[in-house]
């Protein structure tokens, strides 16, 4: 990352957020091609005098560290959910593995809340800006990330794309992840929750074998179910395996296209608002507007 | 790929510490990495090699202390050991474990000139 503002590895582009102003005044050394040879003499790491240090015995030293590796990226996830917080802000971080209808499932979504609650989206794609153009195509803000080589979203990523986006005080932020069941699970955005979507064109044991990213949801959205009739997929089955990674998460089954189940979706996304929004003042225009 | 992303995190802390603790060049870096992380070591170690270049970590030896996998039974109430974050309690069998230890990674010590 770089050292003057936490930056990725320099291939991020940020809608509306011109890194060129951070004069990044030093070199990526991993941005210059990878030295292949290196895979053939790797092995000399590890093999090494491991412990063989004795503190004072010459001028090397011991410097104890102890520090959490992701503690930067939870710093700055501190920092946005302390920021959605004081805005009233539901950030939801919306991961699943490409092609499982996660930007359908938005746009649908966005659809039918659009005119009730005040929306925006943070797209994360590797490439293109299409995802958050179907997103604007709805009518809500919506700005996309590209993370270039990145395969996730990280706090500081969102951290700028907040900045620019400026979400209504009261919004359902939906920050659509790069497809990608593995790593994002380790970078904690500051979102309110993550929800992961798994489809039925999918593998029903996806659950335990990316465990990492079903543990760390505290939503499962299992979409495209008006496919299951065409599909050998053993929905009890995806059920057990997603609650023995984590028991008692909750399942949704719905189906973005058909519009089944959509409205469970919809009704967890207001009630969760709701409950996250007890106490600010961004929920009393919507009390005031109920007639008494 | 996300230990490109780590070691990069890893790379800066070192370079933070190079500053506040005046150190020039790091000899050994020695990483406590969880059994649950999800780090590929071999990635993480060719991903540190290419990001550490032109840092003071450049050419320093990664000694990675892997922690085993460790869970809590809600069932039988006892610590177990767990390979796998959705293995059932070895004891008793049940799913309801909850995950320790082994799931955090952390920089512990560095060897430095």
């Amino acid at each position: 990352m770089c050292t003057v503002c936490g930056c990725g590895e320099g291939e991020t582009r940020i809608e509306g957020h011109d890194h060129e102003d951070h004069s990044h005044g030093h070199d990526h050394s991993h941005r210059h091609p990878h030295s292949h040879e290196h895979e053939h003499d790797h092995h000399h790491y590890g093999q090494g005098p491991a412990r063989a240090h004795a503190p004072g015995m010459d001028q090397q030293r011991m410097v104890q560290i102890e520090q959490d590796i992701l503690g930067k990226n939870d710093r700055y996830a501190s920092g946005n959910r302390q920021w959605f917080a004081d805005h009233g802000i539901l950030a939801l971080n919306l991961v699943s593995s490409p092609g499982s209808g996660k930007t359908t499932l938005l746009t649908a979504t966005l659809d039918a809340l659009a005119g009730e609650l005040p929306l925006a989206v943070i797209e994360g794609d590797q490439e293109t800006s299409n995802d958050a153009d179907r997103i604007r195509a709805t009518g809500a803000p919506a700005l996309q990330i590209n993370t270039g080589k990145g395969c996730h979203l990280d706090a500081h990523m969102v951290g700028h794309a907040v900045e620019s986006l400026e979400p209504a005080e009261g919004s359902v932020l939906f920050i659509e992840n790069v497809g990608n069941l593995v790593c994002p699970a380790a970078f904690d955005l500051g979102e309110a929750h993550k929800v992961a979507i798994l489809s039925v064109t999918e593998g029903e044991d996806k659950p335990i074998k990316y465990p990492d990213m079903f543990l760390a949801a505290d939503l499962i959205i299992l979409n495209k179910i008006d496919l299951l009739p065409y599909l050998q997929f053993d929905v009890a089955k995806c059920l057990e395996y997603a609650h023995r990674v984590k028991p008692g998460v909750q399942i949704l089954q719905l189906s973005a296209t058909s519009g089944e189940g959509m409205e469970n979706w919809l009704q967890w996304i207001r009630m969760t608002r709701q409950t996250r929004l007890i106490g600010h003042p961004a929920l009393q225009p919507q009390s005031a507007a109920v007639p008494a | 790929m996300h230990e490109m992303a780590i070691s990069e995190s890893i790379v800066q802390i070192i370079e933070e510490q190079a500053q506040t603790q005046s150190f020039s060049s790091v000899k050994t870096v020695w990483l406590e990495i969880g059994r649950f992380a999800g780090i590929e070591i071999e990635a993480l170690r060719f991903t540190f090699d290419v990001v550490s270049r032109n840092s003071v970590a450049e050419g320093s030896l990664l000694e990675i202390i892997e922690i085993p996998g460790s869970a809590w039974c809600m069932e039988c109430g006892k610590n177990v050991d767990i390979q796998q974050r959705f293995d059932p309690c070895p004891e008793c069998g049940s799913f309801q474990v909850q995950v320790s230890g082994g799931d955090g990674m952390r920089i512990k010590e560095l060897e430095v000139n």
